[in-house]
């Protein structure tokens, strides 16, 4: 009997002692898997505003995701206009209107393509469509393009930094937070 | 101490340490097969010697394949594909075989559904095989990434995403698997240990306890017979070889077992020196480009099926749809709700449920490589709830079987 509940008690020790080390061990290799302090810090990238024309889809790249610039025609402001959904997700810079979104689509990350003639973009893997300020129009994205964090500097904007206009619009829902 | 005589031969000296002798007979000449089968319980062994040539030319892969986003492709498809000797037979060979090597698995599972091997004590043997199922899926998709192809970075970006599991929006959890914002390097290294090592390690474990669950219920036969294995080994033994039910693994099951894998070898190798490329996908001979999407992006041949049942539906209710068709099939035993073991033919309804769901999953397969447009969007759509609607109605049905 006292034999036994000294194995017990060995048993018991032995399974905290056991017990904390696994834990740690986990957190470990969790934290082993995390992105690296390089990859996380090279993460801003500073765009031109002066550099884009109208209705010309540019694809510029901020932490290896594409970003697509679409400066907006004055048809397409007027559209826009009409559609406060669409009017909130562009960035005065100026008098210039721009759309600056995450160039992948929200249901499982392929880039979609932009036609300039029909002023709307195409996800070829799964067959979802946005307009011109990157809103959806037909499923399967249950969103539009996401938009990155910016902030508005004169006449550039720079990628990864969090501005006070993009602040308003994450906290209107107009984006996630990517 | 137990006592040791002197040897009386090489194999006496072994057989007094390792029970040789024994363990031969365990494993090979008094494990049991029953006789009343067909060439397609030989699958398993065609899955081992497939399973052997993966392994073998994926050693011979890994002496020369580089591990880093700016050297992987070129080390495929330069070093490997033109400067090693023989280096594109490796290549083929692993190619090939892990596209085959789904083909023989499918079989075997649509064989073990069909004469209802999975009931009546045989669970564990599959349960354990729909893992290993999952566990080749994952060393399919792992591998996959390898080249680094448009194919690899692209397959790469979609099924990571699924893991943000659409609405929840665990980018946080995309993220951590990537170890980067974007498949990159981090990705590539973590990917290529998953495949190199930790899931064959996985896998064989699998296979010993596949095995394993087979000694107990015994191989399954044509007519799902409850066969007395004591009785019917004795009687083998006593001499009444042709009276007894069974047969001795080797050499009996074996020599027929080998046949099969012989014919399997030379379909194998017409297809390795012949027609090898339907393994491999053009678009994966572009290096990966993370600014832009192949204009389709389908997986290989074998997920198609499950691919399908994603796609006709919005983010959400499809992540729910191809999470089920993941799990569902590891579930049969329990959703079977007959007592029946018999073949699929004498078990009225579950006979039509069997093919309705075979031609199914082929249905999903061609309609997941054609653009999801018009006619064979609405067919996929029809596929899938199908799909989903036998699985619902399969306890019903199975409820209501007559006992044979």
């Amino acid at each position: 009997m006292k034999n036994n509940s000294r194995r017990g008690f060995m048993g018991k020790a032995f399974g905290a002692v056991a017990g904390i080390g696994a834990i740690g061990s986990l957190y470990a290799m969790k934290k082993s898997w995390d992105p690296l302090p390089s990859v996380k810090a090279a993460g801003f990238t500073t765009l031109n505003m002066d550099d884009y024309k109208e209705n010309e889809l540019v694809t510029e790249k901020w932490r290896g995701k594409p970003i697509f610039v679409l400066k907006q025609t004055k048809e397409m402001m007027e559209k826009a206009k009409a559609n406060p959904k669409d009017m909130d997700r562009l960035i005065q810079i100026g008098d210039s209107h721009f759309m600056v979104c995450v160039g992948l689509c929200t249901h499982l990350g392929c880039i979609p393509g932009y036609n300039p003639a029909e002023e709307s973009f195409l996800c070829a893997c799964h067959g979802g469509m946005y307009d011109f300020t990157a809103e959806v129009t037909k499923a399967p994205p249950p969103r539009g393009l996401d938009i990155p964090p910016f902030k508005i500097d004169g006449n550039k904007l720079v990628l990864g930094e969090e501005g006070p206009e993009y602040k308003k619009m994450l906290e209107a829902g107009i984006t996630l937070k990517v | 101490m137990a006592h040791f005589t002197k040897a009386t031969s090489v194999k006496d000296w072994f057989d007094q340490r390792l029970a040789i002798d024994k363990v031969e007979k365990v494993m090979m000449s008094e494990y049991w097969i029953p006789k009343n089968i067909n060439f397609l319980w030989a699958m398993g062994m065609v899955l081992v010697v497939t399973f052997t040539l993966l392994l073998v030319s994926g050693i011979f892969l890994l002496m020369y394949y580089q591990p880093n986003v700016a050297t992987a492709f070129d080390s495929v498809n330069y070093t490997i594909m033109r400067e090693v000797d023989f280096g594109w037979l490796w290549r083929h060979v692993h190619g090939v075989a892990a596209s085959v090597v789904f083909l023989i698995i499918y079989i075997h599972m649509f064989t073990g559904i069909y004469y209802g091997s999975y009931k009546k004590g045989r669970e564990m043997i599959w349960i354990s095989g729909m893992l290993l199922f999952v566990a080749f899926s994952a060393e399919a998709f792992s591998g996959y990434m390898l080249p680094w192809g448009q194919m690899s970075y692209w397959a790469g970006m979609v099924i990571t995403n699924l893991f943000a599991g659409g609405s929840l929006h665990a980018d946080g959890l995309v993220e951590w698997i990537r170890g980067d914002y974007v498949p990159a390097q981090a990705f590539l290294n973590r990917f290529f240990m998953l495949h190199v090592l930790l899931i064959p390690l996985a896998i064989m474990g699998l296979i010993g306890l596949h095995f394993a669950a087979l000694r107990i219920p015994h191989v399954n036969n044509q007519d799902g017979e409850e066969i007395d294995f004591d009785a019917e080994s004795k009687k083998y033994l006593a001499g009444d070889k042709a009276g007894s039910k069974v047969m001795r693994f080797a050499n009996d099951f074996m020599a027929k077992d080998m046949m099969v894998v012989g014919i399997y070898l030379i379909f194998f190798f017409y297809l390795v020196f012949f027609h090898y490329d339907f393994a491999m996908d053009p678009v994966n001979f572009d290096p990966a480009d993370g600014l832009k999407t192949p204009a389709h992006i389908y997986p290989e041949w074998y997920f198609l099926w499950s691919y399908e049942i994603l796609r006709p539906f919005s983010t959400n209710i499809g992540l729910i749809a191809f999470a089920f068709a993941q799990v569902i099939f590891v579930l049969l035993p329990f959703l079977d709700r007959s007592p029946n073991t018999t073949p699929a033919s004498r078990r009225g309804l579950f006979k039509i449920w069997f093919w309705a769901m075979l031609v199914d999953m082929i249905v999903l397969t061609a309609m997941g490589k054609l653009p999801p447009e018009g006619i064979f969007s609405t067919i996929g759509l029809v596929a899938a709830l199908t799909f989903i609607g036998l699985w619902i109605v399969l306890p019903f049905i199975t409820k209501m079987e007559k006992k044979a």
